[in-house]
């Protein structure tokens, strides 16, 4: 006969009480929104789904949910290609290992509101060092307050910048963890420097990858700080990014309801996303 | 295939080696013959490895010449030496499917695809891997993932040599002596030079027909397994090799006789001349297995008196360790166990009674 023994709940109750009051009941205020209309004076309505409907239906979320999608696809496809390149080519062993890390670690380092106010004095036509290099020495219009282009061109470089080194250091500790033996095998048996990415590196990379792309988009679709800072959604609202619509229409309007409503469907797109793509990625582990 | 010669070989990982000590292998002059089964033994550190590396290609020696057959090889890449070698983990293409593994060092040469499929099932086939073709390779037992790293070593019909970097490690003591044994089966089979790396002596015994011992960047002995245990060319080797290992005491000569503790003890041949003439120069010992010492009776000729410290019945024989002076010596025995603190005489057996100088040995063979 095994025995119970219930103490080992108490164990367990300090994490509850702590993931309940910076988790559950936020959450839950927020679910407790988006189904009521609220005037202040703490006066609630019922108001049932109407406003999951009204965000859904709506073009300002789809034109918001579109741009988003679109930074977080570009962001992935630059960064994590760039990164692995990069973890390839950064030095194995010697002097240069610790240069090259703390380098790659610098730009994480930094505050994202700083780097938001950091890029947009750098890209300043008139007085930043890029914006003027841009315009008046190489003679190209550049002005990320007036062209969306321009605009989006910025926050894309500007996130490849601060991120990148985080794909970097997980892709060189995914290729520093092979050991040298496949390497060998790898040239007596006569495989090229791409035979031995594909079937060495990459396969052992992959976990590390994994979560690298894991991070970056959850990361990226959350983002807010930065684009705020630099370009406060603009011009027009071209790079108005979900996190930033979101702010608008709860804080700039006081919409709470609709606000409440975007963040619950914004939090599950999210989870949604992680969840199939960590399932897909781990599918062939669990054989 | 082919015949292995170290020509004059050293290395050693420092860029300006300058003392014998810099050197991680010392002078190497030795010659494997075609089809051979070779076995390097030696402790961990005793550059084993390294002269792997080196026939591998993976290093390139500080000094000295490889060849394979008369082709000097020393500066060729590992890919152009056709060459095989399993290393200590299981190294396989995780992605690849068992076959795929199998088929890579041929794809990496751009051989047609049907002599692919037909040498992949050959040496599956030799390997019991056919049932397991299809599978995915990371999933293996590793037993079966080493037999892949042998298997693409196989594939190519023109490989040289085929290296072990001690390649049981990470197996099962019970699936260890079953690729053992499937191993000395290949290479009866294949007829490949193959040359196994391992400082197990039970292994390295039992797969070679020629054991090379190493010990400090340097080689003590090259015989087969009955040469290395009935006549140690040095002290080490009679201790590395054998459970117990060589008894080791030390003597002092006079007159060209061995004495230890102050008792002439009758050797295998003559002690060499210039030890014999000089018998200070170095320092001198007598080696004997304890397989050559039994207990005998008071009055028999060549025997010392002593008492029995421990006795262990290992069940088909018996360990007695006497003292005999100051000095324990091993003795393996049949028959009664004796008791700790009897008083016993052992016997040594003249012909495999030796002299040691500075661990050499230094007696002359009986002429029979």
């Amino acid at each position: 006969m095994k025995t119970l023994n219930q103490k080992a709940w108490f164990f367990v109750l300090p994490v509850l009480i702590l993931v309940a009051f910076n988790a559950l009941v936020p959450l839950m205020t927020v679910v407790n929104y988006s189904v009521q209309e609220t005037f202040g004076d703490n006066l609630f309505f019922w108001q049932g789904l109407d406003w999951f409907q009204q965000v859904l239906r709506s073009e300002r979320f789809h034109g918001a949910l579109g741009r988003q999608a679109l930074f977080t696809i570009t962001i992935l496809l630059i960064e994590i290609p760039l990164g692995v390149a990069i973890a390839l080519a950064m030095p194995r062993k010697g002097f240069w290992v610790p240069v090259c890390l703390v380098l790659m670690a610098l730009p994480l380092l930094i505050p994202w509101n700083v780097v938001g106010a950091m890029w947009n004095i750098f890209t300043l036509p008139d007085i930043g060092l890029a914006g003027y290099t841009i315009n008046e020495v190489l003679g190209i219009e550049y002005n990320m307050t007036r062209s969306p282009l321009a605009a989006w061109i910025t926050i894309i470089v500007m996130d490849v910048w601060h991120w990148t080194s985080l794909v970097v250091l997980l892709s060189y500790a995914g290729i520093i963890s092979i050991p040298d033996a496949y390497y060998q095998a790898a040239k007596i048996d006569g495989a090229s420097n791409w035979a031995v990415f594909r079937y060495i590196q990459l396969p052992k990379m992959k976990r590390v990858l994994t979560i690298a792309v894991l991070l970056r988009f959850m990361d990226s679709f959350n983002i807010y700080t930065e684009p705020f800072v630099l370009t406060g959604g603009g011009p027009g609202n071209s790079t108005t990014l979900l996190s930033i619509d979101l702010v608008k229409t709860a804080l700039g309007q006081f919409d709470l309801g609709p606000a409440a409503a975007m963040s619950l469907i914004y939090f599950a797109v999210t989870l949604l996303v992680s969840w199939l793509f960590y399932t897909i990625m781990t599918k062939d582990d669990a054989q | 295939m082919a015949e292995i010669t170290l020509d004059g070989l050293r290395h050693s990982y420092l860029p300006n080696p300058k003392k014998q000590s810099d050197y991680a292998l010392k002078q190497m002059d030795l010659k494997w013959s075609d089809g051979g089964a070779y076995a390097l033994l030696g402790p961990s550190g005793c550059g084993k490895s390294t002269l792997l590396n080196i026939i591998s290609g993976l290093l390139i020696p500080s000094e000295g010449r490889i060849l394979f057959n008369d082709q000097d090889v020393t500066s060729l890449a590992p890919d152009e030496r056709n060459i095989a070698q399993v290393f200590q983990f299981p190294v396989i293409y995780d992605t690849m499917t068992v076959y795929d593994n199998l088929a890579f060092p041929l794809r990496n040469r751009g051989i047609a695809e049907d002599r692919i499929e037909q040498r992949v099932r050959e040496i599956s086939t030799m390997l019991e891997l056919d049932d397991m073709l299809s599978q995915r390779a990371s999933g293996l037992t590793p037993d079966n993932k080493q037999k892949i790293s042998m298997g693409r070593g196989l594939v190519r019909d023109d490989v040289n040599v085929i290296m072990f970097d001690e390649p049981l490690t990470v197996i099962d003591p019970l699936l260890k002596w079953k690729l053992r044994s499937k191993l000395k089966e290949l290479h009866q089979k294949v007829n490949v030079t193959m040359i196994y790396v391992t400082h197990d002596q039970t292994e390295a015994l039992t797969f070679a027909d020629q054991v090379v011992v190493m010990q400090e960047g340097e080689v003590v002995q090259v015989g087969t397994p009955i040469e290395l245990f009935e006549r140690p060319a040095h002290t080490f080797v009679g201790h590395f090799i054998g459970s117990p290992g060589m008894n080791i005491l030390p003597c002092e000569i006079l007159d060209g006789k061995a004495l230890f503790n102050q008792q002439a003890l009758e050797l295998e041949g003559p002690i060499r001349a210039d030890l014999a003439a000089s018998p200070d120069s170095a320092r001198t010992e007598i080696g004997i297995r304890p397989e050559h010492v039994s207990l005998g009776k008071a009055g028999d000729s060549n025997t010392l008196g002593g008492t029995v410290r421990k006795a262990v019945d290992l069940g088909h024989q018996n360990v007695v360790e006497v003292l005999v002076g100051e000095h324990r010596i091993n003795a393996i025995t049949e028959g009664d166990l004796p008791a700790a603190g009897d008083e016993v005489t052992l016997h040594f057996q003249p012909e495999y009674t030796r002299v040691y100088a500075d661990g050499w040995i230094a007696t002359e063979e009986a002429k029979a």
